[in-house]
């Protein structure tokens, strides 16, 4: 990494501070100047955000949506690193299993909505089952490519000194592909959290997918749309933020050293 | 002086297979190496050096003779016999410490501070128990990896040209380490290099193989004390002898 072109810490704040105020003041100006009455301007969005605080809603559609995606993410890691890593293990189980994996993961959750919905009706179930599928396809084959691109050598190292194969594998294969697992995951929380937001507008009646739907569909309400929208971008880009901090552990540092 | 002998490769033969083709690695291969001795064998690059050092490890099996170590043939990999590469192998998700205590799991935690604390000093760490990998330079991370296989107290050390990747300074620095090393520890090394002065610095006898399909041409006991003046006639004569039975001219 190139030490000049390092930010210093004030600079990792003031930019992007800079460029939403940029944001915030552009859209400003655009629903004055073309004076709209479908869009709505910040100053109306951030009252219809203090509306839902006040009714109790935000803060309870946020933990609804933020449950789902805890629940079906977590699901699909418990599930889908082991069974990654399984594959990755045997080349051979991989092969026969991968045409199955690779013809499931091009089909959009969304298109699963039918389906979910028959099978687990209207409820909580359908979207964390939705959220299931979308983050398990990324997660199973980023581990699958950690697993098959870890050195021989590390491979041969822990066999010499007597690993026996599950040994091996705790020992050796998962904390060398730790780092894809790691990115693995980050990817899959990125499309589980925009999966519960469209399964939220057909399969149950809160959470901020909901929140936007039925804002649009009782009356017309665009400053709680985009309020709800907003609330989304921020949760997504938080959890993106703390996904990222578990980079900067110490055992797993060594993997992403080139990247900024 | 007789010595008991630690390792025998009698008649090895190793070919690999690759498209349908068959390429013959190791041809008749036969070597005795000593309890306690510094073997190193020296080779064209390519010959299959680092398949007989594989063999010796139990990584590969040969096509057909065997490897015996204290009369038992060889059938797999052993913590009595630790196999050192030319890039560190040494893991990066691991300490210093961790990296050194790797192989003694089967061991009470006593006794594994203990060894990490006696290889730790050993080879020269002291003060980076702590540091990651990645915070070490190269000929730190190889003083690592022997540190690690040592541990494990293995009976032979085998080292696949271990300094290959270091520049020319550390690799002298490394080369009187491992000697100091390997008189403490006296343990059975079998070192791999095509650098043939390195070879005649470190070694007790080397053995010389031919170019692929390879076996052992000829060895060569080098007779003088450590620490060895390298331009010394009798060093001189060796390290030509041993570059005419390569082929090599003297002159560049």
């Amino acid at each position: 990494m190139n030490s000049f072109a390092k930010t210093r810490k004030w600079e990792e704040v003031l930019w992007p501070v800079l460029a939403s105020a940029l944001f915030l003041t552009l859209w400003h100006y655009s629903v004055a100047w073309t004076a709209t009455k479908v869009f709505p301007s910040p100053l109306a969005v951030e009252k219809g955000l203090a509306e839902l605080a006040r009714k109790g809603l935000l803060w309870a559609y946020i933990g609804d949506s933020l449950r789902r995606v805890a629940l079906g993410f977590g699901a699909a890691a418990v599930l889908g690193i082991p069974i990654g890593l399984t594959l990755g293990w045997y080349p051979a189980v991989n092969q026969v299993v991968n045409p199955v994996l690779e013809m499931l993961r091009p089909i959009s959750p969304i298109a699963w909505i039918p389906v979910a919905i028959l099978m687990f009706g209207v409820g909580d179930v359908t979207p964390v089952f939705l959220i299931f599928l979308a983050a398990f396809f990324p997660i199973v084959v980023a581990c699958v490519s950690g697993v098959s691109s870890v050195p021989s050598i590390f491979r041969r190292a822990g066999r010499n000194f007597g690993l026996t194969a599950p040994q091996l594998l705790a020992r050796v294969v998962f904390p060398a592909s730790l780092p894809s697992i790691i990115v693995g995951l980050r990817l899959a929380l990125g499309i589980a959290w925009m999966v519960v937001v469209a399964a939220e507008m057909v399969a149950v009646d809160s959470g901020l997918g909901y929140l936007v739907i039925d804002a649009r569909n009782s009356g017309k309400r665009y400053d709680l749309v985009v309020a709800g929208m907003l609330t989304i971008g921020i949760i997504g880009l938080a959890l993106d933020l703390c996904f990222r901090r578990l980079r900067n552990l110490e055992s797993v540092r060594w993997g992403f050293r080139d990247d900024s | 002086m007789p010595v008991d002998t630690k390792l025998s490769a009698s008649h090895l033969n190793f070919c690999y297979k690759r498209d349908g083709k068959t390429t013959q690695v190791l041809s008749d291969v036969n070597l005795i190496v000593g309890e306690g001795e510094f073997l190193c064998i020296v080779g064209p690059s390519g010959c299959g050096k680092s398949t007989l050092l594989s063999t010796f490890a139990g990584f590969l099996s040969p096509n057909s003779g065997e490897v015996r170590i204290d009369g038992g043939v060889v059938s797999g990999p052993d913590p009595r016999r630790i196999l050192v590469f030319q890039e560190p192998g040494v893991f990066p998700w691991l300490t210093v410490e961790g990296n050194i205590e790797f192989g003694l799991f089967r061991k009470p935690r006593a006794e594994r501070q203990r060894r990490i604390a006696h290889y730790i000093e050993l080879v020269g760490l002291k003060g980076f128990e702590k540091a990651y990998p990645a915070e070490l330079s190269g000929g730190m991370k190889q003083r690592l990896e022997v540190a690690r296989a040592l541990a494990v107290n293995p009976d032979i050390l085998l080292l696949d040209e271990p300094f290959g990747a270091l520049d020319s300074i550390t690799r002298l620095t490394m080369r009187r380490e491992l000697l100091r090393i390997w008189r403490e520890e006296r343990n059975t090394v079998i070192f791999v290099t095509h650098d043939i002065d390195e070879a005649v610095q470190l070694a007790d006898r080397v053995a010389v193989m031919s170019g692929r399909p390879t076996n052992i041409q000829q060895t060569f006991l080098i007779d003088i004390e450590h620490p060895r003046d390298i331009s010394a006639p009798r060093y001189l004569e060796l390290r030509n002898a041993i570059l005419e039975e390569l082929g090599i001219a003297h002159y560049v």
